[in-house]
This record gives structure tokens, C-alpha cells and sequence, in this order.
């Protein structure tokens, strides 16, 4: 069961038109409860009970934040969408937008309706130039069908979209951040509480979801919350879109079920380069802790089972990596990443961030100190939940992980001066 | 960082917007501003920076910053951290072709070194650098959200995928 839902019309001819959507069932959903006028609680129910949770990379439920949102509170009410994909290793809200917007569009529109929404701001990254035409030209396709704007359909519920462009920081994808920087400022992320669902864009209650989460929302209403859930595994229902890079034969997005064993979707990828050895995995984006291939081996990919391993499925990025790779100089690239990407604002991952770099620098470029190992396990301690926004443990876990998994390799590099690969 | 959510706004309004830019670049930094709540107009900044960079080919000064405070009724404060926060706006000439090199793990992986080599030698310059004649600029980025096509680069608007050196010589060949 592969392409299901977020990838539905990827075999068809221009796969991103708007009849190419509705001749694979699109905006029947939404047909569906303006016509019945299907109560607002009745949706987000549904939500719940298919068990979505956030594809962003935190993997909350959703249905369980849309009903944070108090829906008779007077006033404004936004959906904001989270394009701004920036987790090294993840490229599947692009094809999403590229292949699929119609999806989208309907996803924020069923939340809308089911918060009592009126407008909706999808907030892409500022690279993104071609999804942001694509997406645009479906937002107008959909209007001039009369399924976007005032008074839908003549069902009385009319909702606005708007794109935003980001400019290029990868903090700008935590979603607080994200809200600051749709208000015209630095992205700086908010202390929370509160949440966006109390005080959000503009100070207004919000949801605030990714690309792949909203995207998944129609097929739920359509074909139902237990057809969704039944798909994946016990706590991780439906589908999810994995981007698989580095040394495989086919990298690309392969939406599959979740609980499909690595293994499998190693395959589908087309197995190892040159068939060599899965040295190590990271399974959720590069903010997560790295796996060795022989772990992975063993997991399926559910939020359950790669935890087990002490790592997380994030954003379901899944970097694969052989052994002509050396971890020390992956880790000084990733950890490279978030001193670059550090929004500065608390004192623990700003200075943090630009130290472990630093040591990480110096032990691949062979002037290690033999009390390395322990200073960098040290600070990406200190800095773990000590900060605003979970920056800040991104940038810690990979340290420890790849410490704790290759520590010969880096006892290598300080002993010899050298790469052991 | 705030908890209160309201715009930046500044004592005395500039009247004359008439005077700043041109009415193509106010008209396109119009459409933005539409989107937004009247009293948040300051949510156009970032995509009134670009509109006015993209202008200027392709960096910004003090001068156009300050001409979007005026316009947006945003201190210059405020626009100067937005400006300085992003990395997409350039504050210095980037040549006419910025060559937005992805160095990211998935990208390293798939060998962005040997990429980074070969631009090197062919153009004599390193990240941060521009050409003699000012035809290509060549900045390091972070991942650009297409490893599957690792390694990648953007210039202008274009992603160019799966790059080879010969590949790479096309590009740039095709480009003026
Ligand atoms: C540093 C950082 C970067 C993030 N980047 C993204 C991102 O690029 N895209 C995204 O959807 N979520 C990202 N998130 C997660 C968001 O904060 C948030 O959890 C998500 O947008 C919620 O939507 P969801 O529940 O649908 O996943 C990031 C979080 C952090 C801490
Ligand atoms: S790592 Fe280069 S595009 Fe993602």
C-alpha cells in the first residue's frame, strides 16, 4: 500500500491540477460536510480517532490540538501551515506542495471549519519558488471553483489562504518562531505557555500544522478515521511520506505505512550504493539521535519502535549512511548546522551550539583532546531542556548519540590524528 | 520576543510614500501587504526586503532598508533585525548569479565537497566570494529541503539536482 494519501495523485498526467485531484476523490470531503453541515466536535472526533499525529516532526496528536482551540471565543481564529521545512534530511511537504496542493488546501480548510477559522496562512520556506507557484496556482484554481473564498459553495462558511515566504532560517520552523516571523520580526521563539492555540498569530488562538499533517486530513474525513488508523500501527495510524537520502540507490520520498520495517523501505530505495554496509541511520531528521545500521535493521518505523532504540521518527527524514563515511566529520557538519542556525536568544544554545562545534572541529582536524569525549557529552547535557524552544536539544542529541555509538571512531581521530575510514 | 502581539510602530509616519521606489515595486509590496490584518502591515516586511533586494540586484543597503521602514511604518530597527536575522538577504553584491551551494549532511554524503571543489577551481572562488567580473557569487547554505537530490544548488529561483562536475560546467555555461 504505497502512495495513499499526501501522494494520491502522484501516477497521474500533471498530478497538481485541481481535476486531477477531485478525479481521485478530492474536496468530496469537504463537499461532504458543508452539505450536512457535520458538527465542528464531530470532526475533530474524527481527527482524534484516526490517530494523526503532527508530521512536523514532534508527532502530536492533532485532533487533540484542534480541540485546544476554544471555538466561541469572539475574534479572529487562524490555521497557519508550516511549509518551512528545514530539518537537514527532509524534502516531503516540497512534493507535497509540488505534487499535490489541492491536498493541502483542503486539509486547512477542514480545520478551519472545524475551529472556526476564517483564514489560513501557509508560511513556505523562501527557497521554495517553485512549490510556492505551484501552490499559488492551485489556491486560484480552487478559488475560481468556488471551493476558496467567501460563502463556499453557498454553504455561509467562506475561509481566505495566504502563501508567506520565508527568507531563509531554519529556527523559523519552530512554530512559535514561525508566528514572530509571520508578524514581520526576527523568528524568535515564544516562552510557552501559552500556546498558540490560546495566543498565537497575531495573538489569536491558532493551530499551527506541517504540510503532510493538513495534507492528510481529507482522506480521513472521506474514507474514514479507522480506515486511516488501520493502515499504520497502534499509536502510529496512517501513512507517513519518508525522505530517504544519502548513500542509497533511489533516493525520494516513498509514502508507506508506518510500521513498515526499515528493512523494506531500505529496499524500496533501492538498497545500499555499490552494496556496501548500512553503517548507521538517522531515522527522523538530523536533529534526532543516529542509529548503526545493524540497530535499524531491527525497527520498524512507528513512533514506538525507533524510541525503543533511543532514537525518535521526527520528521521522517531518514539519512542512510555507509561505511566510507566518517561519523566524526557527519557529526561536525551536523553540529556545524545549529551553531549557524542558533536564533541566539538563550544563553545555554547559543554558546553551547558554537562550542561543541568548536571541540567537534578541532578532534576531526586531529588537535582532539584526549578530555573531549567528556566535555562534549558535558555541555550537550547542559544544555538539554534548558532552553526556550527544542533547538536546543536538537543540537545536543546527535552529539551524544553519535559519541555513544562511533566513540571508537572519534578515540580515533584524538589518538592518531587521523580518520580511521 | 513578545507576549503582547502588536506591530512595532513608529511616533511619526513617513507621508510621502509616492516618493519611495517605484510604483511596480509599491505595487507588488501592496499585494503582500493585502494579506495581512490592516494594523499588521509590518508582516510585509520580509517579503517587501526581497521585492526591494531582488531590485537592487540582488543585496541590500541602509538606504532601501530604511525606505521599507518608511513605507511599512516600521522603526528602521526593526527592519534592520529582520534584515540581518534572514539569511537569504545579502547586505553586500553577490554577483549576478548566486550560486547557493548546499554543504548539509545528506548533500556531504553525496559528495557537495567534490561539487565545491570543482566551482572553486573553475571560478577561482571560495563562499562568500564573488568573480572579478561580477557574473557569479558563491555562498555556503544550509539544507535547501532537497536531499533526495543531493548534491543540490539553487541559483536564483532554480534548484539544480543530482550535480555532477560535468553537469555543473552546463549551468554555469548557460548562464550570462
Ligand atoms: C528547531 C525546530 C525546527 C522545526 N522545523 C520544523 C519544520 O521545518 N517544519 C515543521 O513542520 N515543523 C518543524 N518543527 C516543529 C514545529 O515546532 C511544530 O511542532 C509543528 O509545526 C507542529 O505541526 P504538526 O503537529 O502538524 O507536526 C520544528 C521544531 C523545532 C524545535
Ligand atoms: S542536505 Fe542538501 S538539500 Fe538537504
Amino acid at each position: 500500500m504505497v502512495n495513499e494519501v499526501c501522494f494520491r495523485t502522484l501516477h497521474c498526467d500533471r498530478p497538481w491540477r485541481l481535476e486531477t485531484y477531485q478525479s481521485e476523490g478530492g474536496y468530496e470531503a469537504l463537499k461532504m460536510i458543508l452539505a450536512e453541515k457535520t458538527p465542528q466536535e464531530d470532526i475533530i472526533e474524527m481527527v482524534k480517532q484516526s490517530g494523526l499525529r503532527g508530521r512536523g516532526g514532534a508527532g502530536f496528536p492533532t485532533g487533540l490540538k484542534w480541540g485546544f482551540i476554544n471555538r466561541t471565543a469572539p475574534g479572529e481564529k487562524y490555521v497557519v501551515v508550516n511549509s518551512d521545512e528545514g530539518e537537514p534530511g527532509t524534502f516531503k511537504d516540497r512534493d507535497i506542495l509540488r505534487y499535490n496542493p489541492h491536498a493541502l488546501i483542503e486539509g486547512i480548510l477542514i480545520c478551519g471549519y472545524a475551529i472556526g477559522a476564517a483564514t489560513g496562512y501557509n508560511y513556505i520556506r523562501g527557497e521554495f519558488w517553485e512549490p510556492y507557484e505551484r501552490f499559488e496556482e492551485a489556491v486560484t484554481e480552487a478559488r475560481e471553483a468556488g471551493l476558496l473564498g467567501d460563502n463556499i459553495l453557498d454553504s455561509g462558511f467562506g475561509f481566505q489562504i495566504h502563501t508567506h515566504l520565508g527568507s531563509g532560517a531554519y529556527i523559523c520552523g519552530e512554530e512559535t518562531a514561525l508566528l514572530e516571523s509571520l508578524e514581520g520580526k526576527k523568528g524568535q521563539p515564544r516562552f510557552k505557555p501559552p500556546f498558540p492555540a490560546m495566543f498565537g498569530l497575531y495573538g489569536r488562538p491558532t493551530v499551527i500544522n506541517n504540510t503532510e499533517t493538513l495534507a492528510s486530513v481529507p482522506d480521513i474525513v472521506r474514507r474514514g478515521a479507522d480506515w486511516f488508523r488501520e493502515i499504520g500501527v497502534p499509536n502510529s495510524g496512517g501513512p507517513k511520506l519518508f525522505s530517504v537520502s544519502g548513500n542509497v540507490v533511489r533516493p525520494g520520498n516513498y509514502e508507506v505505512p508506518m510500521g513498515i520495517p526499515f528493512a523494506e523501505l531500505l529496499e524500496m530505495a533501492g538498497g545500499m550504493r555499490e552494496g556496501k554496509r548500512c553503517k548507521a541511520v538517522i531515522p527522523g531528521g538530523s536533529s534526532v539521535p543516529v542509529l548503526p545500521g545493524e540497530i535499524m535493521m531491527d525497527v520498524t518505523m512507528d513512533y514506538e519502535s525507533i524510541e525503543k532504540v533511543g532514537s525518535m521518527l521526527g520528521s521522517g527524514a531518514v539519512i542512510v549512511m555507509d561505511d566510507s563515511n566518517c561519523m566524526v566529520k557527519v557529526l561536525e557538519r551536523i553540529a556545524y548546522f545549529y551553531y549557524e542556525e542558533s536564533c541566539g536568544q538563550c544563553t545555554p544554545c547559543r554558546e553551547g551550539t558554537g562550542w561543541m562545534y568548536r571541540v567537534i572541529h578541532r578532534i576531526e582536524n586531529g588537535t582532539g583532546r584526549q578530555e573531549d569525549l567528556d566535555l562534549l557529552d558535558d555541555v550537550a547535557k547542559k544544555i538539554m531542556g534548558r532552553t526556550i524552544c527544542a533547538l536546543g536539544d536538537a543540537a545536543a542529541m546527535p552529539v551524544a548519540s553519535f559519541i555513544q555509538h562511533f566513540r571508537d571512531e572519534f578515540q580515533y581521530h584524538i589518538d592518531h590524528k587521523k580518520c580511521m575510514v | 520576543m513578545s507576549l503582547r502581539s502588536e506591530p512595532m510602530v513608529r511616533a511619526q509616519k513617513f507621508e510621502d510614500k509616492e516618493s519611495l521606489f517605484t510604483r511596480e515595486v509599491r505595487e507588488q509590496i501592496d499585494t503582500w501587504v493585502a494579506k495581512y490584518p490592516a494594523e499588521w502591515k509590518q508582516s510585509a516586511c520580509m517579503p517587501a526586503l526581497t521585492i526591494v533586494q531582488d531590485m537592487n540586484g540582488g543585496y541590500l543597503t541602509r538606504d532601501l532598508m530604511d525606505q521599507v521602514a518608511d513605507y511599512l511604518d516600521m522603526p528602521p530597527i526593526a527592519v534592520y533585525e529582520v534584515a540581518s536575522f534572514y539569511s537569504m538577504y545579502e547586505h553586500k553584491p553577490m554577483g549576478r548569479h548566486k550560486i547557493c551551494l548546499c554543504t548539509n549532511v545528506s548533500c556531504m554524503i553525496c559528495g557537495s565537497d567534490n561539487i565545491l571543489e570543482h566551482i572553486r577551481n573553475r571560478l577561482g572562488i571560495g563562499f562568500g566570494e564573488v568573480t572579478p567580473d561580477g557574473r557569479f557569487g558563491l555562498k555556503e547554505v544550509e539544507c535547501l529541503g532537497a536531499c533526495g537530490g543531493a548534491p543540490m544548488m539553487q541559483i536564483g529561483h532554480t534548484y539544480y539536482e543530482n550535480l555532477t562536475p560535468e553537469l555543473v560546467d552546463q549551468i554555469l555555461d548557460g548562464l550570462e
